[in-house]
C-alpha cells in the first residue's frame, strides 16, 4: 500500500505539527489589514501629491516634489521605526489608540501610507504623461476649471493608462509590510521570527511564509492585469 | 491695407465681439505675433488663412487664452480676458474651440462628451442635458452613433461630436482651429457642411482653415496673415479675385494653380 496521508493520517500531524499553537492566519489577516488599510491611504494621499505635482501653483508643486524625492530615499525601515520612537514616544502622537498593539499597528499603516504615497504619486504622474494634452485643452475649453480637469478627464485616463505600474506598487506593499514587525505589530513576518527561534523545520516554516504572501499577491497581479487590459482607452 | 467694405465696418463699430488690441506674442526668439488688431462682429464668419507658421493657429488660441499673450488686449462682449481661474473658465465656457485633432474625451461615450459641459459648468439637469446632446447630435449628423466611444467613429464623425460638444454650450463665438486639416479627404465635406449650416444660423465664428472652398462660400472676411502679421483683409470676392498684397498673391497662386 503506498504510502499517503489518508492511510497514514498522523503523518500528516507530524509534517504540519511545527505549526500548532502558532496563530499563522490571525498573524496574515494583520498583514492584510495592514496592506489593505495602506494601500488605499496611499493610493488617496499618492493621488493628491500628483495633483500638486502638476498643479499651477509653485508652492504645491514644490511641496509634491520635496516630499516625493525626501520620502522615497529614505529606507521604509527608518520611517517606520520613526513612527514609533519619533512620532508616539516624542512627539505624542498615538493616533487615538490607548494601548501599545493597537498604537504600533495604526503607526504602521501611517509609515506604510506615506512611504508608498511617493511611489503611487509617481506612477499616476507618469500616466498624466499619456494623457495627450489636447484632452485638457479641450477640458478647459469648455469651461472646467483645474480641479475639474483633472478629475474628470486627465486622472480618469491616467489612472486606466498605470495599473500595472500600481499593480507593482501594491504588491510591494503588501511585502513591505512585513517591515511594521520592527514595531512589534503581529504581522505575518514577526510570526515568522518567532516560529523560527522556537522550532526546528526553519525551512518548512519559511516556505510556509512565502507561500502565503504569494496567495496575498499573485492574486492582486493578475486581478489588476485583466482589470488594465479592460479598462484601456482606446485611441 | 485693410479692404473692409464700409457696412461691415459699421457692423463692427456697432457690436464688436471679439477685438484684439495690438496683441504680440513671443515663443522664446519667434515673434510669432506681430500687433495684431483684429474685431469681430457679432454674426461675423471670419476665416484666416495664410502659409504654415504664419500664426493663425496661435491667433485661434489666444482668443480663449489657451496661449497667453505677451502684450495687448482681448476683449470678447466687451470683457477683456481675464487671467487664470474661475472667471477665465466661465468666460472659455462662452467661447466654443472645435480642435484639429478633435480631442473628444477618450473615455467618455460621444453623448458622455456632449452633456459634460452643460453638467458640470452650466449645472444642467442631466436629463434636459441629455436631451439638447441628442438634440445636436442629430443637428450634425452623428445621432446614431450617442452610445459609442469616440475611438469607434471615423475622423469626420468625431469632428462633428466636437462641434457638437461645443454648440452645448450656447457659445457666443465660436472658433475653429483647422478644423478638416486631420481629415480623410472624402470626410472633409461632412465637417464643412454643418459648419456652412452653424454660419447660415448667425453664429459668430473664426475658422483657421485651408479650405478655400469654404472660405469663398461662408466667409464674411477673409484675413490673410504671413509671419505672424495680419498682411490683408477684404471680403472672399476681393481677396480671392483681386488680391492686394504680393505676400497674398503669391500665396494664392502657389495654392490655387493645382
Amino acid at each position: 500500500m503506498p504510502f499517503t496521508y489518508a492511510t497514514h493520517p498522523e503523518a500528516r500531524e507530524i509534517v504540519f505539527d511545527f505549526l500548532q499553537g502558532y496563530d499563522v492566519l490571525g498573524a496574515f489577516w494583520t498583514t492584510v489589514k495592514l496592506a489593505v488599510f495602506s494601500a488605499v491611504g496611499s493610493l488617496v494621499w499618492g493621488t493628491l501629491l500628483a495633483a500638486m505635482r502638476v498643479s499651477p501653483v509653485p508652492l504645491m508643486r514644490g511641496f509634491g516634489t520635496a516630499y516625493v524625492n525626501i520620502v522615497r530615499n529614505i529606507p521604509l525601515t527608518v520611517i517606520i521605526i520613526f513612527t514609533s520612537l519619533g512620532l508616539a514616544d516624542i512627539f505624542g502622537v498615538t493616533l487615538g489608540a490607548s494601548d501599545f498593539k493597537v498604537q504600533g499597528f495604526r503607526l504602521a499603516i501611517l509609515g506604510l501610507t506615506a512611504y508608498t504615497a511617493a511611489f503611487i504619486c509617481e506612477a499616476i504622474r507618469s500616466g498624466i504623461n499619456t494623457v495627450p494634452v489636447g484632452q485638457a485643452e479641450a477640458a478647459r475649453a469648455i469651461g472646467l476649471n483645474f480641479s475639474q480637469t483633472l478629475r474628470l478627464i486627465v486622472l480618469p485616463q491616467a489612472f486606466r493608462a498605470v495599473i500595472g505600474p500600481l499593480a507593482n506598487v501594491l504588491i510591494a506593499l503588501t511585502k513591505n509590510t512585513t517591515v511594521a514587525a520592527a514595531i512589534s505589530v503581529a504581522e505575518a513576518a514577526a510570526l515568522m521570527k518567532t516560529m523560527i527561534e522556537n522550532e526546528a523545520q526553519t525551512l518548512a516554516i519559511g516556505a510556509v511564509f512565502a507561500f502565503g504572501f504569494v496567495v496575498l499577491t499573485l492574486p492582486t497581479g493578475l486581478f489588476l492585469g485583466w482589470l488594465a487590459k479592460r479598462l484601456a482607452v482606446k485611441r | 491695407m485693410t479692404e473692409v467694405s464700409v457696412a461691415k465696418e459699421d457692423l463692427a463699430a456697432i457690436d464688436e465681439l471679439v477685438a484684439l488690441k495690438s496683441v504680440n506674442k513671443h515663443f522664446g526668439a519667434l515673434h510669432v505675433l506681430q500687433d495684431i488688431d483684429l474685431t469681430i462682429a457679432r454674426g461675423e464668419v471670419v476665416v484666416v488663412i495664410g502659409p504654415s507658421g504664419s500664426g493663425k493657429s496661435t491667433l485661434c488660441r489666444t482668443i480663449n487664452r489657451l496661449e497667453t499673450i505677451d502684450s495687448g488686449t482681448i476683449t470678447i462682449d466687451g470683457r477683456a480676458l481675464p487671467q487664470e481661474g474661475k472667471e477665465l473658465a466661465r468666460l472659455r465656457a462662452d467661447v466654443g474651440m472645435v480642435f484639429q485633432s478633435f480631442n473628444l474625451f477618450a473615455h467618455k461615450t460621444v453623448l458622455e462628451n456632449v452633456m459634460l459641459g452643460q453638467v458640470k459648468v452650466r449645472k444642467a439637469d442631466k436629463k434636459q442635458a441629455e436631451e439638447k446632446a441628442r438634440a445636436l447630435l442629430d443637428r450634425v449628423g452623428v445621432g446614431s452613433q450617442a452610445d459609442k466611444y469616440p475611438a469607434q467613429l471615423s475622423g469626420g464623425q468625431q469632428q462633428r461630436v466636437a462641434i457638437a460638444r461645443a454648440l452645448a454650450m450656447d457659445p457666443k463665438v465660436m472658433l475653429f482651429d483647422e478644423p478638416t486639416s486631420a481629415l480623410d479627404p472624402e470626410m472633409i465635406n461632412e465637417v464643412l457642411e454643418v459648419m456652412q449650416q452653424l454660419a447660415r444660423d448667425g453664429m459668430t465664428m473664426i475658422v483657421v482653415t485651408h479650405e478655400m472652398g469654404f472660405a469663398r462660400s461662408a466667409a464674411n472676411r477673409v484675413v490673410f496673415m504671413a509671419d505672424g502679421r495680419i498682411v490683408e483683409q477684404a471680403t472672399p470676392d476681393q481677396f480671392f479675385s483681386n488680391p492686394s498684397s504680393d505676400r497674398a498673391k503669391d500665396f494664392l497662386s502657389k495654392i490655387l494653380h493645382h
